[in-house]
C-alpha cells in the first residue's frame, strides 16, 4: 500500500471514519468526487474506442448488399423488383426500407443507403444527387366503393380538401359529412397533390393525417364517407378511383398527359452507379421489368419519354 | 355533512360493493376480450410454415421467420449491452458505496431514463447511432437503443435482488477473509441471480414489444438479416405495418398471436421466478 | 490456497464507471434533443411554438398548440377511464374479494401489462373505431378512441401498483377502524385509501406518463389531424404521433421542429417524473 493512501486513511480516521476492510476501500469511496471524475474520463475513452472499432468493421461487412431506402410509395414496387433480382442473383442481398423521400435522400447523402427512392422532385439543395427515373405514377383520388360519386371536377376536389365543401350532398351524394384523409406534411404524395391539385390553397387542418398510402387506402376502404388520394399503383378493389373532370386515371390518359396528376418515381445515387448498383438499376430499367409495370398500375419510363417526344410544344 | 340524505353505512357499503364488483368485472372483461380476440383470430393462422418461412410480397404471403430472427437478434444485443451495465450499476449502488451524492445522481438518472417515452429514445438512437456514428438502420443501432431503454429496469430489479440477499451471508464471507469482490461474485451474485434474471426477462419482454424506438433505428427491411449491420424488421414492427396498412389482416393476427404468446410466456416465467425467489427472501 | 487479491480499487472504479452510464445516457439524450430542437424554437420564437395553432411545416409555420392540447386531452381521457376502473379493481381485489380470487387475478393483470401497445392500437382500429363511427358519428378515429385505448392500456399498471400500495397499509389500521365500529367501506374510504394515497398517486402518475408517451397505439386510432379537436369525436394529434408521423419525410427545419416537439414532450415528462418522485418520497418518508 502506498504512503499516499495511508495518509488518506489517517485523515479519515481523524474524521471519525473507521476502516472496516483491510484494503482501505471504505476510505477511498469517501473521496467520491475525484473518483467520479476519473471514472467518467475512463468511461468516455472506453466508449469512444468501442465506437471507433464498431465503425471500422462496418465498412467491411457490406460487400454484397444493396441498401435502398426512401419513399413508402415506391417501396412496395422496389421490394418486388428486389425479390425478382435476387431470384436471379442469389449472392446479392437487397434491403428495401421505407423512411420517406426525405429520409431516402438523406440516407444516400450520408451513405447509409446506396440507392434513395423519392416520389417527389428534388429540391434545389438536393440537386447534387444523380436522379434516375424508374417509372411514372398517377395520383388517384379515391373514395369508398359504395360511394355513388364517380366524378369530380378539379375545383370540387380542391374545395373538399381545403375544407370548404364538408358534406357529400353538395356534390350529388348522400347527406353525410365528408371525412378527408391526407398524407402527412413532407411526404412526396402530399407534395405532388399540393402542387398539382391544391396550388396555393392549404389543405384543411381538420383532415385526418396518415403516414403511408397503404394506411390512407385502408381507412378509405372502411369509411363510406371518406375521400383520400394515393398512388394509382396501389388502387385495388377495396377503394374506387374517381374520374377527374370526366377522365378516369388510366395508363392511356396518363401517358398522353390528359389525366394531369402524374409524378416520377426516382432512384437517387450519390455518384455514377457502378458494379452491383448499376446492375440492379439496369435490371429495373430493362424491358423485363418495365413491361410488367402497367400490371402494377405504373407507367414505364419509355412510354412517357416517347409521348413527350411526340408532343413538340 | 354534505348531504342530508345519507345512506346508512351498511347500505352504502352494499352499493359500493356492487359498483366495485361491476367496475372490476368491466376491467377484467376488457382485458380478457383482448386476449381472446387475438388468440381466436391468430391461433388458426399459426403453423410450422408460418413460423419458418420468410414473408413474401410485403408480408401478404409467407410466414414471419425473418422477423422472429430479427427480434431475437435485436433483443440479444440489447441485453448483451444492458445486463452488464445494469448489474454493474446495481452492484456499485448496493455493495460498493454509501448513500450519498453520487448514488443520488445515479438513481436520479435511472429514474428519469425509465420515464422517457420510447419515441424520444427512437429520436436519440436515430441521431446518435444511425446518422452520427453511421451504423445506418441496423440491428446494432436498434439493439443499442433498446439497451438504454431497458437499462433502468435491469438496474432496479438487480438492486432489489441484491438488497434482498441477507446481510449475514456477507458477514460470513468477510469473516472468512474474502475481499469485497470475492464476496460479491461468489456470495451475493449467486444468491441474487434469480432476481437479476427476472429483471433481464422483463426487459426481454419489453424489447420484443417495442415498436416506436425500433422503427427509427433498425428500419423495416423484411430480408433475413445477414449481420448486425443489416436493417431488420422485428415482429412488433411487422405487425404494426401489416395491421396499419391493411396488407393482410390474417397475417397480422397470426403475428400478434405469436407476439402475445411469447410475451405471456416470458411474463409467466418471470412471475414464477419472482414469487419463488424474491418474495421469500425480502422482508414483507 | 490463496489466490492473488484482485485490486479492489480498480474494481470499484470500473463499477462506478458502469454506474454512470444511466446518467450519461440521460445527459446525451437531453443534449441531442435540445441541440436539434432548440435552434428552430429560438429562431421562430418560443411563443409561436407553444401557442401557435397552425402546423404547416412547409410554410414554416410550426404551431404546436394543437398537439400539446391533443396530448393533454388524450391523457386526461385515458385517466378518466383508467383510474376509476383501476382503483375500483384494486380496492375490490384487496379489500372485498376472497384472498384466492385476488391471488389469481393479480398475476393476470401483471401479465397483461406486458402486451405490446401496438396490439391495443390494432384492436382499437378493428373494433372501437368502427363502433364509434357507426354509433356516435364522426370518422371514428378520434379523441375518444385514443382515450379509451390508452385508458385500457394503463389499466394493468394502475391496478398492480395500487394493489401493492393498498396491501402495504398495515393491518392494524384496519383492525383499529373496524374495532371502532366502522363498516368495511368506511374503513377503506377513511383509513386505508388515505394511508395508501401517495402510492396510488405515484401509480396514477406512472400510468399518465405511459399514456402521454405512447406513440404507435395512438397513431393508429387518433386520426392525427393537426387541429384543436372540436369534440371528443374529432380526430386529434398528440406530440408523440406528430414526431412519428412526419419524421420519415421531414428534412431541414421541419425535422428540427419535430425535435422541438420532442423537447416539449421531454419537458412535460420530466415534470411528471418529478411529481412522481415527490409522491413516492412522501410515501417512503412516512
Amino acid at each position: 500500500m502506498n504512503p499516499e493512501s495511508k495518509k488518506y486513511r489517517e485523515k479519515c480516521r481523524q474524521a471519525g471514519l473507521q476502516s472496516f476492510f483491510r484494503d482501505g476501500s471504505i476510505i477511498f469511496l469517501k473521496s467520491g468526487t475525484r473518483a467520479g471524475l476519473l471514472s467518467l474520463a475512463i468511461y468516455l475513452t472506453l466508449a469512444f474506442f468501442c465506437l471507433l472499432s464498431f465503425s471500422a468493421c462496418e465498412s467491411t461487412s457490406r460487400q454484397n448488399e444493396i441498401i435502398i431506402a426512401g419513399s413508402t410509395s415506391i417501396q412496395p414496387f422496389a421490394d418486388e423488383w428486389a425479390e425478382l433480382y435476387m431470384e436471379k442473383n442469389s449472392k446479392v442481398t437487397i434491403n428495401v426500407q421505407g423512411g420517406g423521400s426525405s429520409g431516402g435522400i438523406m440516407a444516400v447523402k450520408e451513405g447509409t443507403a446506396h440507392i434513395g427512392m423519392s416520389s417527389r422532385e428534388l429540391k434545389e439543395d438536393e440537386k447534387d444527387l444523380i436522379e434516375i427515373t424508374v417509372a411514372y405514377d398517377g395520383l388517384a383520388i379515391i373514395v369508398h366503393p359504395a360511394n355513388p360519386v364517380d366524378n369530380l371536377s378539379l375545383e370540387q376536389v380542391r374545395s373538399i380538401f381545403a375544407g370548404e365543401i364538408t358534406n357529400w350532398k353538395v356534390i350529388n351524394g348522400s347527406d353525410k359529412a365528408i371525412t378527408v384523409v391526407v398524407r402527412e406534411e413532407g411526404s412526396g404524395t402530399r407534395g405532388a397533390f399540393q402542387e398539382m391539385v391544391m396550388g396555393p390553397r392549404r389543405i384543411s387542418k381538420k383532415a385526418i393525417v396518415e403516414d403511408s398510402n397503404g394506411v390512407v387506402r385502408e381507412i378509405v376502404s372502411r369509411d363510406r364517407n371518406s375521400i383520400g388520394f394515393i398512388s394509382l399503383g396501389l388502387v385495388d378493389d377495396r377503394v374506387k378511383a374517381i374520374a377527374l373532370d370526366g377522365l378516369k386515371p388510366s395508363e392511356e390518359a396518363i401517358t398522353q398527359g390528359h389525366y394531369r396528376l402524374r409524378r416520377p418515381f426516382l432512384f437517387l445515387v450519390r455518384e455514377e452507379p457502378q458494379g452491383l448498383i448499376k446492375e440492379f438499376i439496369d435490371f429495373v430499367l430493362s424491358d423485363d421489368i418495365q413491361s410488367m409495370l402497367p400490371q402494377e398500375g405504373l407507367i414505364p419510363v419509355k412510354k412517357i419519354t416517347a409521348a413527350k417526344g411526340s408532343l413538340t410544344d | 355533512m354534505k348531504t342530508k340524505f345519507r345512506l346508512k353505512p351498511r347500505a352504502e357499503q352494499k352499493v359500493v360493493r356492487f359498483f366495485l364488483y361491476f367496475l372490476t368485472s368491466v376491467a377484467i372483461l376488457v382485458l380478457v376480450f383482448i386476449l381472446v380476440v387475438i388468440l381466436k383470430n391468430g391461433l388458426p393462422q399459426l403453423s410450422l410454415e408460418f413460423l419458418t418461412k420468410n414473408p413474401a410480397h410485403m408480408g401478404k404471403e409467407g410466414g414471419i421467420f425473418s422477423t422472429i430472427v430479427a427480434t431475437i437478434y435485436l433483443t440479444f444485443i440489447a441485453l448483451l449491452v444492458a445486463t452488464p451495465l445494469g448489474v454493474g450499476t446495481a452492484i456499485y449502488l448496493t455493495e460498493y458505496t454509501f448513500e450519498g451524492k453520487v448514488t443520488r445522481i445515479i438513481r436520479f438518472g435511472a429514474e428519469c431514463l425509465a420515464g422517457i417515452p420510447s419515441i424520444i429514445f427512437g429520436l436519440f438512437g436515430f441521431i446518435l447511432f444511425v446518422t452520427k456514428l453511421k451504423f445506418g438502420w441496423s440491428i446494432l443501432s436498434g439493439g443499442l437503443t433498446l439497451a438504454f431503454m431497458v437499462l433502468p429496469t435491469i438496474i432496479r430489479t438487480s438492486e432489489e435482488a441484491i438488497k434482498s440477499v441477507p446481510a449475514a451471508y456477507r458477514l460470513v464471507s468477510y469473516s472468512l477473509g474474502s475481499t469485497r469482490w470475492q464476496t460479491v461474485t461468489r456470495v451475493v451474485l449467486p444468491s441474487a441471480a434469480p432476481g437479476i434474471v427476472t429483471g433481464v426477462i422483463l426487459s426481454i419482454g419489453r424489447s420484443i414489444g417495442e415498436t416506436a424506438a425500433v422503427i427509427f433505428t433498425a428500419g423495416s427491411a423484411l430480408r433475413l438479416p445477414s449481420s448486425i449491420f443489416s436493417s431488420a424488421r422485428t415482429m412488433s414492427v411487422h405487425f404494426y405495418i401489416l395491421a396499419r396498412e391493411g396488407i393482410s389482416m390474417s397475417k397480422a393476427y397470426g403475428t400478434a398471436a405469436v407476439l402475445v404468446i411469447a410475451i405471456l410466456l416470458i411474463n409467466i416465467v418471470t412471475y414464477y421466478l419472482m414469487s419463488k425467489y424474491i418474495s421469500r427472501t425480502s422482508p414483507e | 490456497m490463496i489466490r492473488p487479491k484482485p485490486n479492489d480499487r480498480l474494481i470499484r472504479l470500473s463499477l462506478l464507471t458502469v454506474a454512470l452510464t444511466a446518467i450519461t445516457v440521460l445527459a446525451v439524450i437531453t443534449i441531442f434533443i435540445f441541440e436539434q430542437g432548440l435552434p428552430v424554437m429560438v429562431k421562430y420564437g418560443l411563443k409561436n411554438f407553444l401557442f401557435g395553432q397552425d402546423w404547416y411545416p412547409s410554410e414554416k409555420s410550426f404551431g404546436l398548440l394543437p398537439m400539446i392540447v391533443g396530448s393533454l386531452l388524450v391523457t386526461l381521457g385515458a385517466l378518466l377511464i383508467g383510474v376509476p376502473l383501476g382503483l375500483a379493481s384494486a380496492i375490490f381485489l384487496t379489500e372485498f374479494s376472497s384472498r384466492r380470487l385476488s391471488r389469481l387475478l393479480k398475476p393476470v393483470f401483471e401479465l397483461l401489462a406486458g402486451i405490446p401497445s401496438v396490439v391495443y392500437g390494432f384492436l382499437g382500429l378493428m373494433f372501437l373505431v368502427p363502433f364509434i363511427r357507426e354509433n356516435l358519428g364522426g370518422p371514428g378515429l378520434s379523441v375518444l378512441a385514443a382515450s379509451i385505448i390508452l385508458g385500457i392500456m394503463i389499466l394493468p399498471t394502475i391496478i398492480s401498483i395500487s394493489i401493492d400500495s393498498i396491501r402495504a397499509v398495515p393491518d392494524s389500521y384496519r383492525e383499529g377502524s373496524i374495532a371502532l365500529g366502522a363498516t368495511k367501506w368506511q374503513t377503506v374510504r377513511m383509513v386505508v385509501l388515505p394511508a395508501a394515497r401517495s402510492g396510488l398517486v405515484a401509480g396514477i402518475i406512472l400510468g399518465m406518463g405511459r399514456a402521454i408517451g405512447e406513440t404507435m397505439a395512438v397513431i393508429m386510432v387518433a386520426g392525427n389531424a393537426a387541429d384543436l379537436p372540436a369534440s371528443w369525436l374529432a380526430p386529434v394529434r398528440t406530440l408523440t404521433s406528430n414526431i412519428a408521423l412526419e419524421m420519415a419525410y421531414a428534412s431541414g427545419e421541419h425535422r428540427q421542429a419535430l425535435f422541438a416537439t420532442g423537447v416539449v414532450l421531454f419537458v412535460i415528462i420530466m415534470i411528471l417524473n418529478f411529481l412522481a418522485n415527490l409522491a413516492a418520497r412522501k410515501q417512503s418518508g412516512r
